[in-house]
């Protein structure tokens, strides 16, 4: 067998069971997309209760501590939820892409960015460059628990309640996560989970939302439930962060390896042409080369007659 | 009576019991509290490793949860909305479990005033109370 066509053939072998691979991959994150989604469906209900009673909350109270803005804010935290591993087409550099986009909006407001990340791609990324990270977290970003939102959510608060001026707490908390759109389309987006975004709504338009807002009684008093209610709510804003950016990450993945399968059986096409070609030369080429002995050998003994 | 609570037990991770009953009993932070068909929209904290009863509710008459760090939102159109970090409904709880962990619990607590081994043990003694309710009713 000829050298060139040795080299297809093994060229073909390792395409294949490379598409193999991805195929696998394709397969399983599809199957983690379906399993994210019902995680995601069955974490709803709470956080639209959640909401719904801080924002009634919020209407109540006004000039609460975790509700204010505060005068010049200074420092600003921002969670930064990539993943764990790669191979999810460009679902890390997007996380990545929108975190660098918002420290330089941060900083150019004049506040300093205290990082939070969590995923290992996302730690790299920092670590390479040499950036301060104030905490980091691993291997939740697959099967995000509540726990392990809270345990965020905890650092978090504890930083937030501190004072800005005398022992370096934030002024402000911003999440960074990739926003489920569907299938095939997941876009990575930050927000401000505190102080709370105020939108002022017409009373009609609200209504419509969110149903009629009763005029609640409090037990024990506003500000003590909302003292309560408020860190659950940053924690519940994180858990459902988490779950998106792990939906999102099992759906980009499931694209990237989609691709990846359809290339790589492209690939096995093309290069089985030209092995064959290769071959139909090898074959041309010994046919001509016994012709052409088999003429010299008849011209030889013809000539010794 | 003929109108019904439409009553929501729910954590974050999971919906835990979704259904119709006759009244809540909760106990928040200022004392126990009951809720019929008709109560006025009430926003109240739960006391830690409090239990929240439904009577009325489905074949059994009674469903019970050990619920602990939550609250309860009672709105217009008789909905009432019990969430919690944590929270298990009566069947669910594995006695030996939390038996053990109230064991546990309070050997820690009594050596030091331990702010977690005291919930901890609060949390226990919420889930063993939810779960002997129910055995005796059963």
């Amino acid at each position: 067998m000829g050298a060139q066509l040795r080299v297809y053939r093994r060229r073909i072998r390792s395409t294949k069971s490379m598409a193999k691979i991805t195929r696998a991959m394709e397969l399983i994150a599809t199957t983690r997309i379906t399993k994210a989604q019902r995680v995601m469906q069955a974490a709803e209900p709470y956080a639209r209760e959640i909401t719904r009673a801080v924002s009634a909350l919020a209407q109540r109270v006004s000039d609460h501590p975790l509700l204010m803005e505060a005068e010049n804010p200074t420092r600003a935290a921002v969670l930064v939820i990539s993943s764990d591993k790669g191979l999810a087409g460009p679902f890390t550099a997007n996380a990545i892409k929108e975190s660098e986009r918002l420290n330089t909006l941060l900083h150019n407001q004049g506040k300093e960015v205290v990082q939070y990340v969590v995923g290992r791609k996302g730690i790299a990324f920092n670590e390479f460059r040499k950036r301060p990270m104030e905490r980091t977290w691993e291997g939740i970003t697959e099967r995000p628990s509540y726990l392990d939102a809270k345990e965020i959510a905890d650092a978090l608060m504890e930083r937030f309640t501190q004072d800005t001026e005398t022992e370096g707490g934030v002024d402000e908390i911003h999440i960074v996560t990739t926003k489920f759109v569907s299938m095939l389309t997941q876009h990575a987006a930050s927000h401000r989970v505190l102080p709370l975004e105020v939108e002022e709504v017409e009373p009609k338009v609200l209504e419509a939302e969110q149903g009629a807002q009763p005029l609640y009684d409090f037990e024990p008093s506003a500000e003590e439930a909302l003292d309560q209610l408020l860190p659950q709510y940053v924690a519940n804003r994180i858990y459902f962060s988490l779950l998106e950016s792990a939906a999102s990450q099992q759906a980009s993945r499931r694209n990237a390896m989609k691709a990846a399968t359809d290339n790589a059986e492209e690939l096995v096409q093309t290069l089985t042409r030209q092995a064959n070609q290769a071959r139909q030369a090898e074959i041309t080429n010994e046919i001509s080369e016994i012709v052409g002995g088999a003429d010299a050998l008849a011209g030889a003994s013809a000539g010794s007659e | 009576m003929s109108k019904k609570l439409f009553v929501e037990i729910v954590s974050p991770e999971q919906e835990l019991w979704a259904g119709e009953g006759d009244m809540v009993i909760a106990k928040t932070v200022d004392g126990e509290i009951g809720v019929q068909p008709g109560h006025t929209p009430v926003l109240a904290l739960l006391a830690p490793g409090a239990v929240v009863r439904v009577q009325g509710a489905r074949e059994t008459g009674e469903v019970r949860a050990a619920v602990h760090g939550g609250f309860m939102v009672v709105t217009l159109g008789d909905r009432v909305s019990i969430l919690a970090e944590i929270a298990e409904l009566a069947e669910d709880v594995d006695v030996e479990r939390a038996k053990a962990a109230l064991r546990d619990a309070e050997s820690q607590g009594s050596l030091v005033e331990d702010e977690s081994a005291q919930a901890r043990a609060a949390r226990a003694r919420s889930r063993l109370q939810a779960a002997e309710a129910a055995e005796a009713s059963a």
